[in-house]
């Protein structure tokens, strides 16, 4: 028992703290939408996954991968907005997983089962994590210029196209990942959240992308220990722990409003 | 004696269908201004962005040697570094040449701005400091050959005025060769070598300013706006 708190922790932690680095990429708005819809294609992987009893990453991983390549090919040959071409994924993920999952056992799928996770599947988690930190870090500062000044960034000779593939497949990861923490439904929140409430006490970068991994982490934390005292459901909770972090650092912005 | 920089001859460039330009052909040389003038929509940014290579052409484009190319686009919404927790010297930290904090500070002298203004954010400087700062981003690259994208464009009039004499002096000092976009004429005399000229019917003229611009000219390239307003 105390062992699958440890694991489950462990799992939470990892998970909370990357996504909340990814996020701080996220801001722009031409990004901030992709995840949700990612999240959502894992629908009808962890659909298939509950019905052939595999583990869920091996469901949702597959979907979201294609997913993520799926929307940069149809960026560049449509030069659609990104927003729009996430509804369409977004729409084709629900859709299919409402048509196989049963829905009798679609809880894990929603709202994630990371209170289950194996010792394999944290030592994966904590391999992934730590690539997709990794991948972030390396792509970071070219990204941020490109989601600042597009234009900007091509004079410095970024490779816009393979910057946005990295980018989009560390997005999947990370979504396949949070898929065992808060589900599928509601993975965007841990990766949009942290970084909406770092931004609000940030005044620099580096502060911002130290607090954004702190508020995924501290949420995780927070979120599977109430959950376990509490013996509800971990995902939405981890999701509530966000959103109260993030309702205390309006607060923090405020004054500091004050002191400049 | 000056050495041919860029050679461009019978430059098309159609976007979406549309001729947007037409055998265009002009030189620059080695440490000259070239201001490019014309009304909105007559192709000044799209002749710098193919100039850079981001879009597709048919003609020829040629530079001589390899020049290391500066762009400071045209107006770069202060608002989207607003959005973000960007420090100055943060905004300058996403420069491939990861910059050391005594450069930033040299080159934000140099634009006139106050070093200070390093840990203040990007979001938070007035417009005219923004566009300073950015000039001075450019700048910080070291290049050769500069492409400047209305520059003043959301400065009040005084501001557009000192940055033209700064853009002026940087240019004495450091020997560059600039290119220059703008809508306004008095900058053309009193600052640039030659002037291109595009107009939204493909009149193009070519040439040293005192030369080139006179009213007839004028009246091809910015008479159609001023026809049009008078439709309305």
């Amino acid at each position: 028992m105390l062992n699958q708190l440890f694991l489950t922790l462990i799992s939470g932690v990892f998970i909370g703290g990357v996504a909340g680095y990814l996020g701080t990429l996220m801001l722009s708005k031409k990004m901030s939408v992709v995840a949700g819809p990612l999240a959502h294609l894992a629908l009808p992987g962890v659909a298939l996954a509950i019905i052939y009893g595999f583990s869920l990453s091996l469901g949702a991983f597959p979907f979201v991968i294609l997913g993520a390549i799926l929307i940069w090919i149809l960026e560049k040959k449509t030069k659609l907005p990104m927003e729009n071409l996430s509804a369409i994924i977004f729409a084709s993920g629900v859709g299919i997983a409402l048509l196989i999952l049963p829905i009798g056992e679609a809880e894990e799928a929603l709202v994630g089962n990371i209170t289950k996770i194996t010792f394999t599947e944290t030592l994966i988690t904590i391999v992934l994590s730590l690539i997709v930190f990794y991948v972030v870090n390396k792509i970071y500062k070219e990204m941020m210029l490109m989601n600042v000044y597009d234009d900007l960034a091509k004079v410095e000779g970024v490779n816009t196209s393979l910057y946005n593939l990295l980018y989009l497949l560390s997005i999947a990861v990370v979504v396949g990942l949070g898929v065992y923490l808060v589900g599928g439904l509601i993975t965007a929140a841990i990766i949009a959240i942290p970084s909406a409430s770092a931004k609000n006490i940030s005044k620099g970068l580096l502060s911002y992308k130290i607090s954004a991994v702190m508020f995924g982490v501290v949420s995780a934390i927070i979120g599977i220990v109430i959950a376990q005292l509490a013996q509800l459901p971990t995902g939405p909770l981890v999701i509530i722990t966000n959103v109260f972090l993030f309702l205390i650092s309006i607060i923090f912005r405020r004054k500091s409003l004050y002191i400049n | 004696m000056n050495d041919i920089l860029l050679d461009v001859k019978n430059l098309n460039v159609n976007l979406d269908g549309e001729k947007i330009l037409e055998n265009l052909s002009f030189n620059v040389k080695q440490g000259e201004i070239l201001t490019i003038l014309g009304p909105n929509g007559a192709g000044k940014s799209i002749l710098l962005k193919t100039l850079l290579g981001f879009l597709p052409y048919k003609g020829s484009i040629k530079w001589n040697q390899k020049p290391k190319i500066g762009y400071l686009p045209q107006g770069l919404n202060q608002l989207r570094a607003k959005d973000l927790p960007l420090t100055v010297q943060d905004f300058f930290s996403l420069k491939n040449i990861s910059p050391t904090n005594k450069d930033i500070g040299k080159y934000l002298s140099l634009v006139g701005l106050e070093k200070e203004i390093i840990f203040k954010k990007a979001g938070s400087l007035s417009g005219g400091q923004f566009q300073r700062m950015l000039v001075a981003w450019v700048l910080i690259s070291q290049p050769d050959v500069i492409f400047f994208d209305e520059p003043t464009a959301g400065i009040d009039i005084g501001g557009g005025e000192t940055i033209y004499s700064l853009l002026h002096n940087i240019w004495k000092t450091e020997k560059l060769t600039i290119f220059l976009v703008t809508h306004d004429l008095s900058i053309v005399y009193k600052h640039s070598t030659n002037v291109l000229c595009l107009s939204r019917k493909g009149h193009y003229c070519f040439g040293a300013p005192k030369e080139t611009l006179n009213e007839r000219t004028l009246e091809q390239i910015f008479g159609t706006e001023i026809k049009l307003y008078e439709h309305h």
